[in-house]
């Protein structure tokens, strides 16, 4: 009875509460990923591995440096370019589709950049249908495209990725800009051109700045997509990091690129947030859907329909490309003679199933696709019940939170790959080296995936009054009963998105993957990445059949989002 | 049947409650008046179990609540934001209670279905209680709490964000139900038409500590101290200072005033505060001691009488008088007090 009381007395106290719930999740960050964090320092000066730091070619460091700064640079400022005229598509004007163009702009956030980079493979790669289509129009021999292994190519798929960032996020604040500012400045003189300048602008450039640098970040991270598209000639940080640490065996060198990278990273993620706090300072609450307005006639409207058209082009064309030509036989299968069958097929999708001879795994590609299923469905088990106590941490009135809460989303700013390289480092020994099964995946996939599901759960946590739960209280419900009728219930879509963000990023997560997968467990994005630099119209088949499926698991996840106006869809 | 004895709480390290007692016996219902911020609500949450106080006890029918948890105190307490579960529908809400008692389904559905006829609610059974208007959702909070037949049914400002037809006609409701229903009830409000239609008895809190406490009545004609004549707008308030005590007369800013004194002796020398009530002007002022004269700044026609108001003295004074045609403003005009009819007061402690 009196250590019962003691214990409930200690459980008033709101920081022992807070310690008590963070007790695991901060275990769990510590040991996964402040560790693996501190080692890549260790590696450095630890005499075990006689690195020395004055041996090292620092211009293998600079160099890479300053190509991911010139290509994240580049992408951001043709980001900006198409995006911001997007933006402004989307904050003022009512045109068909616009619905369809809203969901549209969802699907780069959660879409694998595995995926991407076979939609455009498909699309202007080597066998993909604008070069396809070209030689057979004009007989040619060889493409006449050269898309892959380009600087180009680079670009275009981070354009691609990012410029959903730049609308969906000025956008936001444009309609959310009081209108009565406007109405202010145009009857007290202004042109409309003045009142854009003197108010929409400078209300509008935090904003602005705001989605730049996380767009800056994005690229500045960018691996699949340069690794994929890029090809062997471009190397950004993420990219060095993982031929230095994988096919290289310079495990120093990595060390000494990811901790350039994560200073980088660090730099921007606190520049972002603080721009980010700004912005939700200077919103004026306005009523959004005021004065948007169908274009008129002549110049505008021409400008509307050639935004809508060419933003259409951008989102939809890869993917479209990248289903279409999961269906299509276009080209001889190796060893295949003479004739060739072309038409639908559903061969791709068939041969997923078959482990042939000569195929670059032990397992059939299917079982990528189980083996991608089951890490995800452990990394939502462990993001969920991780996630729902870091919420009620975060709920404690205790000045705890300030410390631990950044500690948790650092590894939002980490890149995956500096991750995947901890890992190695740390845990390639027992007892997790002596486990066939990789549980290091699911655990770096959580890792990834719990800031978003924290993220999610958090605010809709502190959305339910307390009043309710005292409501409960008074009309009978024990603690227990009052989380099972209150709390469960109301956070029940929470827990759905944060179950779909931590399903769509484990599915598609590619950067700590290639670090920690084994051959015998292979997933979808590692899969697809060796299949589709294999020669063969069936490799490549199968590559784009998987990413097909990938693509579609993703798409319905976010779509599912949208449509039910679940929580979490402006998290971004 | 409830005994709230001697609590205390702090907020922010300032007092917010200081030895606050009181009873609520079988069938009455008290009213806990106050301006915002003089606790009224955390009281509530304490008597509630709710939160902690931390000195003082709760005790019903003499056994200490202290170590029973909120959910086993078997209190109804109705949330002046209602506090509808937003998941649940209407007859969910009010079975809530019922299902925590874990009755018997047949009987939870007969008790909601009285339930939703007392507050004439039958056809809204299986709405979404985010579809309800203001004054519907009063009311299925009502029914929530009164539903599992609470011990004591606490209500926090039930009306407050109401608007005023539905408040007087949402007010008569639950004056009804509460006099059928015959449970011992708490009603907070800082209304004090409110508190006079609702109360058996009446509490007035203030910064903490209660100020007075009785029937609606005794505030209107025996106010405490000023500070409860001014929360009750009972009229005029003119500080001074005592000079004579047979008749006890007063130093004001209109010239000295004889008036009367219920509580305390005063002494002289001593500062008081001296209530005119606007009703009781006089107009014929030959043998009144107390004569008051002013220009007319204001009149409002009131049917039995004229409202008018006097600028005297740098001051604003209101008072009900009888006219047979509007007067001019910027006329004066002489109003009387009979010696009885002016109380002097106590001033305000200064708390704090």
């Amino acid at each position: 009875m009196a250590l019962k009381s003691q214990l409930g007395s200690l459980f008033k106290n709101p920081t022992w509460r807070a310690a008590l719930f963070w007790l695991l999740p901060a275990a769990f960050l510590g040991y996964f990923f402040y560790q693996p964090l501190l080692a890549l320092f260790e590696l450095l000066i630890s005499p075990e591995w006689g690195f020395d730091l004055s041996t090292l070619n620092w211009r293998r460091v600079w160099s890479p440096l300053e190509f991911t700064i010139g290509q994240a640079s580049l992408s951001t400022l043709l980001t900006l370019i198409i995006g911001l005229p997007g933006a402004w598509l989307f904050a003022k004007f009512e045109f068909p589709g616009k619905q369809t163009l809203k969901m549209l702009t969802t699907l780069p956030f959660i879409l694998p950049t595995v995926v991407v980079a076979a939609g455009f493979n498909a699309l202007l790669g080597p066998r993909g249908w604008v070069n396809l289509g070209l030689m057979a129009l004009f007989d040619l021999n060889a493409p006449p495209i050269q898309f892959l292994n380009t600087f180009g190519a680079i670009l275009v798929a981070h354009v691609f990725y990012n410029t959903t960032i730049i609308i969906r996020v000025v956008s936001n604040a444009w309609t959310r800009q009081n209108i009565r500012l406007q109405h202010a400045a145009a009857v007290l003189g202004a042109t409309p051109w003045q009142t854009f300048k003197e108010v929409t602008f400078p209300l509008l450039r935090p904003s602005i700045l705001a989605a730049t640098l996380l767009v800056f970040l994005f690229n500045f991270t960018s691996f699949g997509v340069v690794l994929m598209l890029g090809g062997p000639q471009f190397s950004t940080l993420e990219v060095e990091i993982y031929i230095q640490a994988l096919h290289m065996l310079n495990l120093p060198l990595a060390a000494v690129l990811s901790i350039l990278q994560l200073l980088c990273t660090l730099v921007i993620t606190i520049g972002h947030n603080r721009l980010s706090g700004r912005r939700d300072r200077t919103l004026a609450p306005g009523s959004p859907e005021v004065g948007v307005r169908i274009p008129k006639r002549g110049l505008e409207r021409l400008v509307v329909i050639l935004l809508v058209v060419s933003l259409f082009a951008l989102l939809v064309s890869p993917l479209a490309a990248l289903a279409a030509r999961s269906f299509v036989k276009l080209e001889a299968d190796r060893g295949e003679r003479g004739e060739i069958q072309r038409g639908l097929t559903l061969d791709y999708y068939r041969e997923l199933g078959f482990n042939r001879r000569g195929s670059l795994f032990y397992v059939p590609p299917i079982a990528a696709a189980w083996n991608s299923l089951m890490f995800a469905g452990i990394t939502i088990l462990i993001t969920l019940f991780l996630g729902l106590l870091v919420a009620y941490g975060l709920r404690q009135r205790t000045a705890l939170n300030a410390i631990l809460d950044p500690l948790l989303m650092l590894p939002l700013g980490a890149s995956a790959i500096t991750l995947g390289l901890g890992f190695i480092i740390v845990f390639n020994r027992p007892p997790f080296s002596n486990f066939r099964f990789p549980i290091l995946l699911p655990i770096a996939h959580s890792l990834v995936a719990l800031p978003f599901v924290v993220r999610t759960l958090g605010p809709a946590l502190q959305s339910i009054p307390v009043s309710l739960r005292n409501a409960a209280r008074v009309l009978g419900a024990s603690p227990g009963r009052v989380w099972r009728e209150i709390d469960l219930p109301l956070l029940a879509p929470a827990i759905l998105v944060g179950g779909i963000f931590a399903l769509t990023i484990s599915l598609g997560e590619f950067g700590a993957t290639t670090f920690l997968t084994r051959p015998e467990y292979p997933t979808l994005p590692v899969a697809i990445f060796r299949y589709i630099s294999q020669p063969g119209a069936l490799n490549y088949g199968q590559a784009l059949a998987m990413s097909t499926i990938l693509m579609t698991v993703s798409a319905a996840g976010i779509l599912l989002i949208e449509h039910l106006h679940l929580p979490g869809k402006d998290l971004f | 049947m409830l005994t709230v004895h001697n609590i205390e709480k702090t907020y922010e390290g300032k007092p917010l409650l200081r030895k606050v007692s009181f009873d609520v016996a079988r069938d009455e219902t008290i009213c806990l008046l106050g301006p915002s911020g003089s606790g009224k609500s955390t009281l509530l949450r304490i008597i509630a179990g709710l939160e902690n106080a931390e000195a003082g006890q709760i005790l019903w029918a003499g056994q200490d609540l202290a170590r029973v948890p909120a959910h086993e105190r078997g209190f109804g307490l109705m949330f002046q934001d209602y506090a509808l579960f937003p998941h649940r529908t209407v007859a969910e809400n009010i079975a809530f209670g019922l299902r925590m008692q874990n009755r018997p389904k047949a009987e939870i559905q007969a008790r909601v279905k009285t339930a939703l006829e007392t507050i004439t609610m039958t056809a809204f059974a299986d709405r979404k209680v985010t579809e309800l208007s203001g004054g519907e959702q009063q009311r299925v909070a009502l029914a929530r709490a009164l539903a599992p037949e609470p011990r004591l049914l606490m209500l926090d400002e039930p009306l407050g964000a109401l608007d005023r037809t539905l408040r007087e006609q949402l007010g008569r409701e639950l004056r009804r139900i509460l006099r059928e229903t015959r449970i011992p009830a708490i009603y907070v409000t800082h209304d004090q038409e409110e508190a006079y239609a609702i109360a058996d008895r009446l509490l007035l809190l203030h910064h903490g500590v209660i100020l007075q406490s009785g029937e609606p009545h005794e505030f209107y004609h025996h106010p405490r101290n000023a500070w409860v004549a001014r929360f009750f707008g009972l009229g005029n308030l003119i500080e001074g200072t005592v000079t004579g005590k047979a008749p006890l007369t007063v130093d004001t800013p209109l010239g000295l005033i004889q008036g009367c004194c219920e509580s305390q002796p005063l002494s002289r020398g001593q500062k008081t505060t001296l209530l005119f009530r606007p009703a009781q002007a006089v107009q014929d002022t030959d043998n009144s001691p107390n004569r008051i004269t002013g220009k007319v700044i204001d009149q409002v026609f009131q049917g039995e009488h004229y409202r008018v108001t006097l600028h005297i003295n740098e001051e604003a004074m209101y008072f009900h008088v009888m006219l047979q045609k509007p007067v001019r403003i910027d006329e004066a005009i002489t109003v009387g007090y009979d010696p009885d009819d002016v109380l002097c007061l106590e001033n305000e402690e200064e708390m704090e």
